[in-house]
């Protein structure tokens, strides 16, 4: 035997990260590096007008221009449909699911429609020759606002009838019962903006034919590459055998590449016609209108409590927005955030109601977090104003009211495996010293102070790990939630670990290889991990709502595990002992009782391999593949606190202090983890205080480029202190829950509770998001004005510039 | 067509180039430079940042022509060698964790790279002042801060050292 040295656990551990080298030093694969020998370049004619019917859309023009190789309207492009783009979650049995091709055949119904395609020898002539299609547009209403949307006097889709896609009503308990005996009702109307979810790399969708086997390679740059190859089949009619689709290196996503896009079936339809590889790259402009949006709901909510401050039911009436088609999960976004709205309270009685709208905007899909931040926003805002019209503090009431017990069945009936909210907020108000803030708050109100101080809390708890199959199969979900991986010791002792879910930024080679390396008693370095080729990866369900480790990794442990028991029995037989008899620890077999007798891992993957002496039954290899389908989700929690200081006269909102503390279970790598929840809180606070993606009247996106849409640079930003607690979840092995939504879905309501917090002794109830200074100003005034006096001191001047 | 002749990264190239050639196009599809991405169309994002002649610039804001004559330094030539070396900067967005999806991390490095040649030991906020036209969706930036502050300390010793 080879004499090893115990090797350190790698799971817990900090290791920086495998990915890096590649992306410090420039060597990346993003889709639009991709170079290929007589490789055309796409651009695509978009509608500038909202709704419209197209009446004539001539590319003849076009195709003269130098070095323009093919022109195509959607009419010319109908026939290589065999089905349009797909909705995959049917939420009601009445959905209403309206046509979506890829490129309009008669009419655009948002800024932003394909109209028509040109393929030319290089983007320069390609963007050129946009200019010589000619199109008629016979102008139809927009429809913007959703209540006047719902009331249906303009329709998005006259065909279907109505711009109501479902209506979606549920009721546990009896809601009611406990508003009638509530000693106090709060009811309040929130809004969700639009957001632009703006991954830092813009799509792009590389095709290359082989025409005399009709085959084809598709690069793009999405989160579910095995999702696309599928439906790409589907849409085009092209054989699955006869298509790969490969997500190489993928510079973000945040639910915005869960998508199966017009572009990537325009691609494909282009190579299939012309014979040639065509690439399509989106600009970011591009992106702001053809790349789905997130959010954008009106959240009608109502608390029952009673004079003590116990909650007793909860009354949810959204209208959320569409936007003009159903893309793959738009339906389903707002409804998975439905189980969170009762959060982590222990409600009786709930009443859910639910509207998707369609209007004359970019449709709306999963953005960081789909329907979670939402829930938790709306209940954890709901608190803080109910605490207020109670009088106690916000999170007194909170404790008064939260689940201390577990497993415990909620009212919409998740039943949550694990949590201690009352660790996490221990440790949360102790790192952020909360008495002595409030105390400092109470000084400044007593002081009239122009600069108020503002704490804001959210204790959220989110389900992540997407997603049982059989839950999945019940609520109308089209496929399965499950995730596969392989695990193989190659013949010289090196593994490699093939991983169905692909990451753009999460870090998987990194986790994966900590949990291989353990479980196998292997180096880190020795573990590579291979994702996002549907010919080398044939299985996978991809990448979304916080599933990677929970699920995917769990696929990684469990192949693992097979090639230990299947080593045991290479193992058995060469030492001659009876497979029970044989231990296994960090990487290497013995015979119990026997330690001389042992072989290494590396050593019995050479002699699996070689065959020369292998049980009778066994094939030659150390590999095995695993797939995992969870059977609940895991239930993430934490609690965050965010102290903002808010000018009253400027309106200007500071955040002085941000503490996160997120209970994510058993932790594979605690880098990794404050990452996610960096990242994560700073898109919480994007949404809270700087975006929105703004459309007028007649449905123009006047937030149309990065200059009108604020996502927020380094000095918008405050420093975030993260900390833990670990309450392993008991329902998988590792004890792991998820944790690449969490910090979005906690820190939006959080901010927003600070900044009215600052603001409640001078009357203010709500400030609408982004808590613009001009927002911020107007609410101020507002309360003044309806109490009758005046507003803080110097508050009158009109603010000066605008809203950033 | 006119031609432009330029350093980049310490090989001399020579080319007729479109007058509207955006420098960014021309690094990436004649150079085969893709280390430089790009991530808007309005010069907000700083992806492509590139040092030209030593300063910090956004390639998409630049044809190919004004940068005639230039030196141009990008993510791929920031580190001696062929690849495998790595500047100090690198060293430490990597050992800080101070990217994730790591589209961002070229222009930042080099945005970053121009601030510590104008203030070799920045504060943090001048940290996030000196990056503020370089976007990151995936970090928050404040692993990049300390990245850079990191940077600052490692490249003081080196100079340190050196004098």
């Amino acid at each position: 035997m080879t004499d090893t040295t115990t090797p350190q656990a790698q799971v817990g551990a900090p290791r920086l990260r495998k990915e890096d080298a590649r992306l410090i030093t420039g060597q990346t694969r993003w889709t639009d590096n991709l170079q290929l020998p007589g490789l055309l370049s796409v651009a695509i004619l978009r509608s500038p007008v909202a709704h419209a019917r197209l009446t004539r859309v001539d590319v003849s023009a076009a195709r003269e221009q130098p070095g323009v190789v093919a022109a195509f309207s959607g009419a010319d492009l109908r026939e290589e449909w065999a089905m349009g783009l797909p909705c995959a979650w049917q939420v009601t049995p009445d959905l209403v699911t309206p046509d979506h091709w890829p490129v309009a055949v008669d009419t655009v119904r948002y800024v932003g429609d394909a109209v028509a395609v040109v393929v030319a020898e290089d983007r320069y002539r390609a963007a050129d020759a946009l200019d010589h299609i000619d199109v008629d547009y016979e102008p139809l209403p927009a429809v913007v606002d959703l209540e006047e949307a719902a009331r249906d006097e303009t329709l998005v889709h006259p065909d279907k009838g109505t711009n109501i896609a479902f209506d979606f009503h549920e009721t546990h308990g009896d809601p009611e019962a406990a508003f009638a005996d509530a000693d106090v009702v709060v009811r309040r109307r929130y809004v969700q903006q639009r957001l632009i979810p703006n991954a830092m790399e813009p799509r792009s969708v590389v095709v290359e034919p082989v025409a005399a086997t009709g085959s084809y390679t598709m690069h793009s740059s999405t989160q579910v590459p095995h999702f696309v190859r599928i439906f790409m089949s589907l849409i085009t009619g092209i054989p699955e055998k006869d298509l790969r689709v490969i997500a190489p290196d993928v510079g973000g996503g945040f639910g915005s590449k869960l998508q199966i896009y017009a572009e990537e079936a325009i691609c494909l339809a282009l190579a299939r016609r012309l014979g040639r590889p065509v690439k399509w790259t989106e600009t970011r402009s591009e992106n702001f209108q053809a790349t789905h949006h997130g959010r954008g709901m009106t959240q009608d909510v109502a608390i029952a409590a009673t004079r003590d401050g116990r909650v007793l039911g909860l009354d949810v009436d959204l209208l959320c927005d569409m936007g003009a088609y159903l893309f793959l999960l738009t339906p389903a976004t707002p409804l998975l955030g439905r189980y969170m709205y009762p959060a982590i309270y222990r409600f009786q009685a709930h009443d859910f109601r639910c509207r998707g709208v369609f209007t004359t905007k970019t449709p709306t899909d999963a953005y960081r977090g789909a329907g979670r931040p939402e829930a938790t926003f709306a209940i954890e805002r709901i608190m803080d104003d109910l605490a207020a019209e109670l009088g106690v503090d916000p999170l007194e009431l909170r404790r008064r009211n939260w689940i201390t017990e577990f497993p415990y069945t909620t009212v919409v009936g998740l039943e949550y495996d694990s949590g201690d909210y009352e660790a996490a907020t221990a440790r949360a108000t102790e790192l952020f010293g909360y008495d002595a803030l409030r105390a400092e708050q109470a000084e400044r109100r007593a002081r009239g102070d122009r600069v108020q101080l503002g704490i804001g809390i959210s204790t959220y708890t989110e389900m992540c790990g997407l997603a049982p199959s059989r839950w999945l199969g019940e609520k109308g979900y089209a496929a399965g939630g499950w995730e596969a991986a392989t695990v193989r010791v190659l013949p010289t002792g090196k593994v490699e670990v093939l991983s169905g879910t692909s990451p753009h930024g999460q870090g998987h080679a990194t986790t994966f290889s900590q949990i291989v390396a353990d479980a196998l008693g292997v180096d880190y370095d020795d573990v590579e991990v291979i994702h996002g080729d549907t010919a080398t990866v044939p299985w996978g369900l991809d990448t979304y709502g916080s599933r990677s480790l929970a699920v995917g990794g769990m696929a990684v442990l469990r192949a693992a595990e097979r090639v230990i028991a299947k080593a045991k029995r290479v193992a058995a037989h060469l030492l001659e002992a009876a497979e029970d008899d044989i231990e296994f620890d960090h990487g290497t077999f013995r015979v119990k009782g026997s330690p001389e007798a042992a072989k290494t891992i590396q050593e019995l993957a050479f002699a699996a391999f070689a065959a020369h002496d292998l049980p009778p039954d066994l094939e030659p290899n150390l590999s095995a593949e695993a797939v995992f389908d969870p059977e609940v989700f895991s239930y993430p929690h934490g609690t965050h606190l965010c102290a903002v200081e808010v000018d009253t006269e400027t309106g200007h909102v500071r955040i002085r202090d941000y503490v996160a503390v997120d209970d994510v279970g058993k932790v594979i790598n605690p880098l990794v983890v404050d990452g996610q929840v960096h990242g994560g809180v700073a898109q919480g606070i994007a949404q809270a205080l700087y975006e929105e993606a703004v459309y007028d009247a007649e449905g123009n996106l006047t937030s149309g480029t990065l200059v009108d849409y604020y996502v927020p640079a380094a000095p918008d930003l405050p420093e975030i202190r993260t900390d833990r607690t670990e309450t392993p979840a008991t329902t998988n092995p590792l004890g792991v829950k998820g944790v690449g939504e969490a910090g979005t879905i906690a820190s939006t309501p959080a901010v927003v509770n600070a900044v009215v917090d600052a603001l409640r002794h001078l009357g203010v109830t709500d400030v609408p998001m982004p808590c613009s200074p001009e927002r911020v100003w107007r609410a101020i005034q507002q309360a003044a004005s309806e109490r009758g006096g005046t507003p803080p001191s110097g508050a009158a001047a009109t603010p000066e510039g605008g809203q950033q | 067509m006119p031609r432009i002749t330029m350093t980049v990264d310490g090989r001399a190239h020579s080319d007729d180039v479109e007058a509207r050639l955006l420098l960014v196009h021309y690094l990436r599809e004649r150079l085969g430079k893709t280390g430089t991405p790009i991530g808007c169309d309005t010069s907000s994002c700083g992806s492509c940042t590139i040092l030209l002649d030593g300063a910090p610039v956004k390639s998409c804001t630049l044809l190919a022509v004004q940068a005639d004559g230039a030196t141009i330094t990008t993510i791929e030539g920031l580190a001696d060698g062929d690849g495998r070396g790595r500047h100090p900067l690198q060293e430490a967005f990597h050992a800080e964790h101070g990217l994730q999806c790591g589209f961002c991390t070229p222009g930042m490095i080099m945005a970053a790279a121009g601030l510590l040649a104008e203030n070799p030991d920045p504060s943090d906020s001048e940290i996030r002042e000196g990056l503020e036209g370089n976007l990151c969706r995936c970090t928050g930036y404040q692993n990049i801060v300390r990245a850079v502050r990191r940077a600052a300390g490692a490249l003081a010793t080196t100079q340190g050292v050196q004098s």
